[in-house]
């Protein structure tokens, strides 16, 4: 008789896992609130999910999404331009630019959103006219600014400048993390300063901008929701005049709030591939999948042993 | 009379000279790292720079294309000033595309290797040939793999750095710095940190560029290459050149106290 047939071979033995009595208690009480909030949802008339139903494609919803949507980008585009402009002057050598970018962000982040909304609405109240004059050339042009300071217009301004105090200081960041050696060598072949931000460092600090800035994004996608204060016809002004008529309040935050989470997950799906572009220097196979999973639903954490 | 005939005439820079320094000093705040340091490197020669930690030479090297700038004596590169202009008896710090220019010349070769961790070993190659150069994409690349197969590295041209081993990126690292076209190559201690297995194979690409006639200033800790391979050895100490001489004789016979202490400590 050989050896191998009187021992257990290796891969037989039986694992017994540890028991996570916690886990177990955890998971119970959970199912147990689930079911409660599933219920309430499912039998409590005030939700009216029909009406939800009627009012999920709505013409003036769709309008809504689509002006919610519209500010998002464009606020977003604008605030990043101005968030990257501040940080390079906060990262420059010269006092007085540093000063002034720190300044900026100091005030435009530190001031409430909604305060900044209302104030460039009411602009006029502080600056009757805008027009340009050059000498010989006489007056170019001449705005009174209660025309051109829109809602819409007020509110770009407005979040544009807030936001872009929270995008300068996560680019800055994201230059200060790339290693000086990386300018150091670019320097040392003959790359100019401008060339080297460009070529080296930005491409390298996107790697720790992009993901902070894919939260901004959601962020503000749900702050542009103040907007309604002032009444640009975005996604929630767009249910508030359909409930102020009829009194579906809450079916018709169904709906807004339907079209949130449902942007909200596109656009993380976006973040991952946009992060997954930019980190590919440093990818290992077979991870990105189960990553995905993860950031869009949040599960995969509790690690089975394998 | 262009600036070069000017200074060599000025200064009595030899005909051969690619680095010379005189009197070149550089503080940090109150810490003064270079107190008045001659220098000399003949084309085509290799100047190694030993001595303890502190003692200047990485500075030095620095100092060389111009990352640091000096604070006072003459440093000049190929016959002239990197970061400056001599007009009138003044030094005017010249443009920043100027500085580019000059320092396209003089590759460097970093302890921690920087590659660009953000570009494949190819693209680490022919990034700084297009862009400061303006070499066309074909021209480049064609360039940079005849380099990458001269340091042995011929299959490595779609690595990320962080895909190669220490000893890799540093050849990768000099085959960037040549890819320059440089006319002198600092290596600011190019072996230190590397696991002791990795640090012959870059020594060796190092020896191979010393034979084929490149102009190189290497501050290291490794004795046997200066021994071999360098024609001269500088011996730095709290900023000041203690002792030089054919690494040979200074090795097998060092004359100052300082430098036979340290020597014994090394080798």
């Amino acid at each position: 008789m050989s050896r191998a047939e009187t021992q257990t071979p290796v891969e037989d033995l039986v694992v017994v896992p540890i028991r996570h009595y916690g886990l177990w208690i955890g998971t119970a009480i959970t199912l147990v609130l689930f079911y409660i909030v599933a219920k309430a949802l499912a039998t409590n008339p005030a939700f009216d999910w029909p009406t939800v139903g009627k009012y999920l494609f709505h013409p003036s919803i769709m309008r809504g999404l689509g002006q919610t949507l519209l500010l998002t980008v464009i606020i977003m585009t604008l605030s990043v331009i101005i968030g990257a402009i501040v940080a390079i002057m906060r990262l420059s050598p010269s006092k007085i630019l540093n000063a002034f970018a720190g300044a900026y962000v100091w005030f435009f982040r530190g001031a409430p959103a909604l305060i900044q909304l209302i104030f460039w609405f009411n602009l006029s109240l502080v600056v009757r006219e805008i027009s340009l004059t050059l000498p010989f050339l006489g007056t170019l042009f001449s705005l009174r600014t209660n025309d051109f300071m829109t809602p819409f217009v007020a509110a770009v301004i407005a979040l544009s400048l807030h936001e872009a105090g929270y995008m300068a200081e996560i680019v800055r960041a994201g230059i200060k993390s790339v290693p000086g050696g990386q300018a150091e060598a670019a320097g040392s072949l003959g790359m100019n300063r401008r060339l080297v931000l460009r070529r080296i460092t930005l491409p390298q600090a996107m790697r720790f901008i992009v993901p902070p800035t894919g939260n901004e994004t959601i962020n503000l996608l749900k702050t542009t929701s103040l907007v309604t204060i002032i009444a640009v016809d975005d996604l929630l002004y767009a249910a508030q005049s359909i409930y102020a008529r009829t009194f579906e309040t809450i079916p018709l935050l169904i709906v807004v709030a339907f079209w949130y989470l449902f942007v909200v997950t596109i656009l993380s799906i976006g973040q991952h591939y946009i992060e997954q572009y930019y980190g590919r220097s440093d990818q290992q196979q077979g991870v990105s999948k189960r990553r995905l999973m993860q950031r869009v639903f949040g599960i995969g954490r509790m690690a089975r042993p394998a | 009379m262009n600036s070069k005939a000017i200074n060599q005439v000025r200064f009595g820079v030899p005909d051969d000279s690619m680095v010379f320094a005189r009197g070149v000093r550089k503080s940090f705040g109150t810490l003064e790292v270079l107190k008045s340091i001659d220098i000399d490197v003949p084309k085509a020669s290799v100047a190694c720079i030993i001595g303890p930690s502190g003692s200047g030479k990485s500075t030095f090297l620095r100092c060389i294309n111009h990352l640091e700038e000096v604070n006072g004596g003459v440093l000049l590169v190929d016959g002239e000033f990197v970061g400056y202009d001599l007009r009138d008896g003044k030094l005017y710090e010249v443009k920043d595309s100027l500085l580019c220019r000059r320092r396209a010349d003089i590759g460097m070769v970093f302890q921690s290797f920087n590659l660009f961790s953000h570009m494949t070993a190819l693209e680490n190659l022919i990034e700084a040939p297009m862009m400061v150069k303006g070499l066309s994409r074909r021209e480049a690349t064609e360039k940079a793999h005849v380099l990458l197969e001269r340091v042995g590295l011929g299959g490595k041209a779609d690595n990320y750095p962080r895909q190669l081993s220490g000893g890799q990126q540093q050849r990768v690292a000099i085959a960037r710095a040549l890819a320059m076209n440089p006319k002198v190559l600092l290596f600011d201690e190019p072996t230190s940190a590397l696991d002791p297995e990795l640090v012959g194979e870059v020594l060796q690409v190092m020896r191979d560029l010393a034979e084929s006639g490149m102009t190189m200033v290497v501050v290291t800790h490794e004795i046997g290459f200066a021994r071999e391979v360098g024609d001269q050895l500088i011996f730095m100490d709290q900023g000041v050149v203690v002792e030089r001489g054919t690494p040979r004789e200074m090795i097998a016979n060092p004359q100052s106290p300082r430098t036979q202490e340290f020597l014994s400590r090394v080798l």
